[in-house]
């Protein structure tokens, strides 16, 4: 039989990556191991292996092809004397035939898991995103440039590098390996070891004397692979770095910034899914940003890493490789604690963050078609919460709906609910309603596991069940 | 900072300073008082350091405020003035005031909740800090922090740590930051025996090392974490031995003799500065009194206590030299006396009649 060779996944977020060369061509003979060619994503470069023995009969994706999708079928091997047309079929086998060695995304698993597009958590959107309402902090006419929040975040650290001898950075893989998800990629080679520093795995050791240092008036950056990792750390980040300047009087402040993806990526299961929003945002002491485009990781990055306050910077997986327009300003900086109207409208408000927002602008869309005109806020940052925003917008809709990814008790969306309801009773016409993460641990199987999220037609109905639809 | 590793300690590390008249904690082989280091047979190695004049007076009277300064605030916690928690330094001056007699400025300090000692040895005012445990608003924060949680930029005193352990990855990140900006000053990093078995002391001796940064972890052990004998806590109970995997080399000191401390804190220092990275110093100390206020001690034998006061304690060995060895008066230690009982008297009186912090205090600090 004739095997389809198909296109791996290199990580479990993956969807899609370039064909980069073929180290061996057509009619070759190839044995298990073989290095038959080289695929690349914006986070890494994999060799793919043989694993069945035979002839390399056909190329199907000629070496250079950019966004081949994963599982696509990429080559055919035949046995001797087999004929290679018969396996050319082009629909993607059930799953990828080449396992490939885990790109970083999960340190405790060895291999990585098989990714199928079909079933992906998330929708993919590598694509510029549409339809943002102006920022009121980009001045008007200024121009634009598209890139990905994981570009837009290494930028942010760079150039305040470049501005600032005190900031360093510091984590798991930030430096030789060049970050775990890429974020960090070129620092090492740009400011050196002195300044890019990569520690051994021990959270709460490191969170600790980046802390320490902070104390002295460094301004740490400190990498953690993700948050589900820095509930090793969480005392020093509560306990050390959020409580000090107070318990001394405002002698000792602690200009830092903890900062990684948060939440859940996908197919990760129940201990690398977590959503800390509403952990750190219920702490006095901290500020928490969790931004959406890449321009607002950009703007509000600088701002965590020039802000005197230790800085929670929530950043999400999903989002790293998708594209948005970014102002071309030499040094954009945008306000910690201020929410955007991301699209207007006048009959409801849907609030969301991060990834969240996906979520939202998606049903904001499809409302749309529906005669509902939905505004959207980004709220961007969570502690200091904008609440103006929030209560001006519930006054002019009368109706709410909160979207995160978290779990609903004592959450983020608990919070808002309360605000409005605190401040805004009179303007509502419905009772807040939250959409949230299932009241469960994160499953692995891709059927639980995507109901175990919100989704796009959670909000939907929401917006429907408010609106009285 | 590049991840290169430490090497074994070389033998040039100076000996361990326990002497025969040191805390009784049971036989121990000589090999292991100086622990990462090739054993060494010099007879000199034991041979206690001798102190100018000047410098046992200094040490009499800096011990003495820290001792007097304790026993005001036991009495003020007893007449209700100090409340939450006090852990008191009585029996254990030796160590800071050994340590900071052979820091230079610039150095800084860090430490647990049983702090006050820590607070004076660095210069600290008496006045901020009873006030501080008296709650007004002229302590050193602002009556915020409480006993546990002092601060002094201005003397390199960061901190008053109530939780236990966090100080040490803590004080860590105050040497990297002495390495990354390339000064030669040295984070003096203390925690107690029951501190020493916590997880991020080992994470960070790991990085300490590894990056060769300027940090002594004084590990004053004062035999009882809480209520917990060493023995029932800790299966190694040779503290110097605790960075060994880590090549970080330690010693044994008796923390009861001034001089054995600051002979060890030179040491210490000049390791550091050398650029050779950490260093262990298990001070083998006891205190007098109580873990806190609330502890009434009864895990140990009160001949216990007695026996350690009579026989080991720090102030009066230094008086002994005084009086015998250099010829000091009576008078004059009097005067010295009076001199440490007037601050005492007038921090207790401050912190008694300072106001309590404005109501409006309640909402500042909280971010810059």
């Amino acid at each position: 039989m004739p095997v389809n060779i198909l296109m791996p996944a290199l990580s479990p977020t993956m969807e899609k990556g370039n064909l980069a060369k073929w180290t061996k061509k057509e009619g070759d003979k190839v044995k298990p191991g073989d290095v038959i060619a080289e695929i690349e994503t914006d986070k890494a470069t994999m060799e793919v292996e043989a694993v069945d023995e035979g002839i390399l009969a056909r190329i199907l994706v000629a070496e250079g092809t950019q966004d081949v999708a994963v599982n696509e079928v990429i080559a055919v091997l035949t046995q001797d004397g087999e004929d290679a047309s018969a396996a050319s079929a082009p629909a993607p086998a059930a799953k990828p035939q080449e396992p490939t060695p885990e790109a970083a995304a999960m340190r405790a698993d060895q291999s990585a898991p098989p990714a199928a597009p079909a079933v992906m958590a998330t929708p993919p959107s590598a694509a510029p995103q549409p339809t943002i309402a102006a920022d009121p902090d980009v001045p008007a006419g200024t121009e634009m440039v598209t890139m990905t929040v994981r570009e837009a975040l290494r930028d942010a650290m760079a150039e305040e590098m470049r501005k600032d001898e005190a900031v360093f950075v510091m984590g798991e893989e930030v430096a030789e390996y060049q970050g775990a998800y890429k974020i960090t990629q070129g620092l090492l080679q740009e400011f050196g070891a002195r300044r890019v520093i990569d520690t051994p795995i021990t959270e709460h050791g490191f969170a600790g004397i980046g802390v320490g240092a902070a104390f002295t008036g460094l301004k740490p950056i400190v990498e953690f692979m993700t948050f589900n990792f820095a509930m090793q750390a969480i005392d020093q980040i509560i306990n050390s770095a959020a409580k000090t300047l107070y318990m001394s009087g405002g002698q000792m402040g602690c200009p830092i910034v903890f900062r990684g993806p948060n939440g859940a990526a996908a197919r990760v299961a129940a201990q690398h899914s977590q959503d800390y929003s509403a952990w750190y945002s219920h702490i006095p002491g901290l500020k928490v940003v969790a931004p959406y485009t890449a321009a607002d990781a950009k703007g509000l990055l600088k701002a965590a890493i020039r802000d005197p306050n230790p800085v929670i910077f929530l950043e999400n997986e999903i989002l790293y490789g998708q594209s948005f327009e970014v102002p071309k300003l030499d040094d954009f900086v945008l306000p910690i604690g201020k929410a955007r109207i991301h699209r207007p409208g006048k009959d409801v408000t849907i609030v969301a963050w991060s990834i969240g927002m996906t979520y939202a602008t998606k049903a904001a869309a499809e409302l749309e078609k529906l005669g509902i005109d939905a505004e959207v806020i980004d709220l961007r940052s969570l502690r200091p919460l904008d609440t103006e925003t929030i209560i001006a917008s519930v006054m002019k809709t009368g109706r709410i709906v909160t979207v995160e990814e978290g779990w609903q008790q004592s959450g983020v969306g608990a919070e808002i609910s309360a605000r409005v309801v605190e401040r805004a009773f009179d303007y509502l016409d419905a009772p807040p309603a939250r959409v949230s993460g299932k009241d469960v641990p994160m499953p692995y199987a891709a059927n639980l596991e995507k109901l175990a999220l919100p989704s796009v037609a959670d909000v939907i109905e929401a917006v429907k069940a408010v609106t009285y639809k | 900072m590049a991840a290169t590793r430490t090497k074994a300690a070389p033998a040039d590390v100076k000996s361990a300073s326990k002497t025969s008249d040191g805390p009784a904690r049971g036989q121990r082989p000589a090999a292991s008082k100086s622990a990462g280091r090739a054993p060494s047979t010099k007879s000199a190695a034991a041979k206690t350091p001798v102190l100018t004049k000047d410098q046992e007076l200094s040490a009499y009277r800096e011990m003495l405020l820290i001792r007097r300064f304790e026993e005001k605030a036991g009495q003020m916690y007893g007449m209700g003035l100090i409340g939450g928690f006090c852990h008191l330094y009585i029996g254990q001056e030796a160590v800071v005031v050994g340590m900071q007699m052979a820091s230079k400025a610039g150095d800084q300090v860090i430490t647990g909740y049983r702090d006050h000692g820590h607070m004076l040895a660095t210069g600290m005012s008496a006045n901020g800090v009873m006030a501080e445990l008296t709650g007004r608003r002229g302590g050193y924060s602002r009556g915020k922090g409480g006993s546990m949680h002092m601060f002094s930029a201005e003397k390199h005193f960061f901190g008053g740590h109530g939780i236990v352990g966090a100080q040490v990855s803590l004080g860590t990140g105050l040497a990297f930051a002495n390495r990354y900006r390339g000064n030669d000053n040295v984070s003096l990093t203390y925690f107690g025996d029951g501190a020493a078995n916590q997880g991020q002391v080992y994470e960070s001796f790991n990085m300490a090392a590894l990056w060769k940064l300027p940090v002594i972890y004084i590990i004053e052990n004062n035999r009882y974490a809480m209520g917990t004998a060493v023995t029932r806590a800790s299966a190694q109970t040779d503290f110097s031995r605790r960075g060994l995997s880590f090549n970080i080399p330690g010693e044994q000191v008796d923390g009861m003799d001034i001089r054995e401390t600051y002979a060890a804190g030179l040491r210490a220092m000049e390791w550091c500065r050398a650029g050779k990275g950490p260093y262990i110093l298990e001070m083998q100390t006891y205190r007098y009194r109580g873990h806190s206020m609330s502890d009434p001690a009864k895990y140990r034998s009160k001949d216990e206590v007695q026996k350690m006061r009579t026989e080991h304690d720090p102030i009066e060995q230094v008086r002994e030299r005084l009086l015998k060895q250099w010829q000091v008066s009576e008078d004059e230690l009097k005067k010295i006396d009076a001199g440490v009982r007037d601050i005492v008297a007038e921090s207790a009186e401050f912190a008694t009649n300072d106001p309590e912090p404005d109501p409006s205090e309640l909402w500042t600090d909280i971010l810059k």
